[in-house]
């Protein structure tokens, strides 16, 4: 019988083998060529307009300028200091709130009871500005890490618990059926079904959580503190070290990058049965 | 297959939805009795209740009247000795083919291990243990999912339009892979259709439903040999008897519909 070769010819056939040939080594680098001409010529047209003296050097310290001050900063130990200060901040922060929110998610997705008594106090308090806060937050806990990392926490909470949820409640009825069919108990389903099948919502969770979680780093360090990236900036703001706050700005930029294709690796890897 | 002792017995079965405003009788006085080792299709135009029929000896839908019984116990609830393919094939889409038909069953068992796969064997899916189901063609993920229920050596397998969203070609195929299993492991089998061709090629008997309410209106035992030619005489007369029912069944309904106007 020729069916193994129907077989294999159709699964050739579908789109997603495509998807990886694209995949290769030279279309990769091309892709980044392509990528980074924009921002590269936009340096160097920057550069050169700070050579000609034809824009600030103090709203506009030239690219090279910038680089020098990361260099110094870089050399006595402080950018060391002051990033690790922020990394474990954000770090201790998002594993606070994110966890408590996919805890949260995770029981009152599972229990009606549970939806019914907490869910609308969770939306009343997600609510409440983000920074209007801050102010009390430093207020109760400090200019020290538990100031920000109350902030970060409750920041990095909503997005968990609301994605955490609403990938529960969208679980596929039809597979549910299955796991009747196959005598799933109550646990199994739940195991074996609910939580897989919520992965890819708690992912987008935790990529917008880690995305709120940068922004509230930022307020909380420059509202009070004394130590971080935050507090570089602010503190070279009030020398007018122009290249010391882009350093900062360029910095926290990086790292959100990072974050993010450090996300994207993750959810590859373990969303790579996804048809999309 | 020699028939022997009846293994499910269906005696004055009644069901009805409630909707918001009326009742309507899905299923009326339903008797059936299907023997150990039997390929039984049941037929009908849609809306005849051949799918609530299905799924309540699966245990999926309750709050019937009439008995049900599999084996001589009657049926409780959904369990994993009564196999259900759906018309979909309802794989998990994050699990691979090996682990999808291994399911809650762990693969690390060697006995599992052995069982999945002679069952990938016998579904002619080897290489594509590892394959995830979004690179499947409809009629591969309907075989893995008939592998899924037949690891758990179920007492009968029902199915309920298993190959209606398959194209033609895909469709013929598919029902002698069933055939193939159903002779190799003599696994009761009961197949809901709408395909008059694929219930004659297929079953033993065939019920013949008609809708509103669903009522058995025909009973045709087939017995030709297997494997069967569609092209034969033989088949074509069985085809011919069939479709005499399901004339009889509009001639009824138009009856019935004139009378109403």
């Amino acid at each position: 019988m020729s069916v193994r070769q129907d077989d294999l010819a159709e699964a050739a056939r579908k789109p997603l083998r495509r998807a990886w040939v694209i995949r290769g080594s030279g279309r990769w680098l091309s892709s980044l060529a392509w990528g980074s001409a924009l921002p590269v010529a936009f340096l160097l047209l920057w550069q050169w307009l700070g050579d000609q003296e034809l824009i600030s050097p103090l709203l506009f310290p030239t690219p090279l300028v910038i680089l020098e001050s990361f260099g110094w900063l870089w050399n006595t130990g402080m950018l060391a200091e002051n990033f690790g200060a922020s990394l474990y901040r954000m770090a201790a922060g998002f594993g606070l709130g994110g966890g408590l929110g996919l805890l949260l998610g995770l029981f009152v997705g599972l229990s009606r009871g549970m939806e019914k008594l907490l869910d609308s106090t969770v939306q009343m308090v997600r609510m409440v500005p983000h920074i209007s806060v801050t102010f009390l937050f430093v207020l109760w806990f400090g200019i020290g890490d538990t100031s920000k990392i109350m902030l970060i926490a409750k920041g990095c909470f909503f997005p968990l618990y609301i994605y955490t949820f609403l990938g529960i409640r969208n679980t596929d009825r039809k597979l549910f059926e299955v796991t009747r069919v196959l005598a799933y108990s109550r646990f199994k389903q739940i195991v074996r079904l609910v939580l897989p099948a919520s992965v890819p919502n708690i992912v987008v969770g935790v990529r917008l959580s880690l995305a709120v979680a940068w922004g509230s780093l930022v307020v909380a360090e420059m509202m009070g503190a004394s130590s971080g990236l935050g507090f570089l900036m602010m503190d070279a703001r009030a020398m007018s070290d122009t290249p010391t706050v882009f350093v900062g700005i360029a910095l926290f930029t990086v790292l959100g990058v990072i974050t993010d294709v450090i996300v994207l690796l993750v959810e590859r890897r373990l969303l790579a049965w996804r048809d999309s | 297959m020699s028939t022997s002792s009846s293994l499910l017995n269906i005696q004055g079965l009644d069901k009805s939805f409630q909707t918001e405003q009326q009742s309507v009788q899905a299923l009326r006085q339903i008797e059936l009795d299907v023997k150990e080792g039997e390929f039984v299709t049941v037929i009908g135009p849609s809306g005849c209740g051949k799918s609530t029929l299905l799924r309540i000896i699966a245990g999926l839908d309750t709050g019937y009247e009439g008995s049900v019984k599999l084996g001589g116990q009657p049926i409780t609830g959904p369990g994993i000795d009564k196999g259900f393919i759906f018309q979909e094939p309802r794989l998990f889409p994050w699990l691979t083919v090996e682990k999808n038909i291994a399911a809650d069953l762990s693969l690390r068992d060697k006995d599992v291990r052995r069982r999945v796969d002679e069952l990938i064997e016998l579904v002619k899916l080897k290489g594509f243990e590892q394959a995830y189901p979004k690179a499947l063609s409809g009629g591969m993920a309907q075989r893995v999912a008939i592998a899924r229920a037949l690891l758990r050596n179920p007492r009968i397998l029902l199915l309920d339009e298993p190959f209606g969203a398959l194209d033609a070609f895909t469709r013929a195929h598919m029902q002698e892979v069933l055939l193939d299993i159903w002779e190799r492991n003599g696994t009761t089998m009961i197949l809901v259709t709408h395909d008059i061709d694929e219930a004659v090629f297929l079953g033993n008997r065939i019920i013949i439903l008609k809708p509103r309410p669903g009522e058995i209106r025909g009973r045709v035992t087939v017995d030709l040999p297997y494997p069967r030619k569609k092209s034969s005489a033989g088949f074509q007369e069985f085809r011919y008897k069939v479709l005499n029912e399901f004339e009889r069944i509009d001639e009824l309904a138009f009856g019935e519909a004139g009378a109403g106007i």
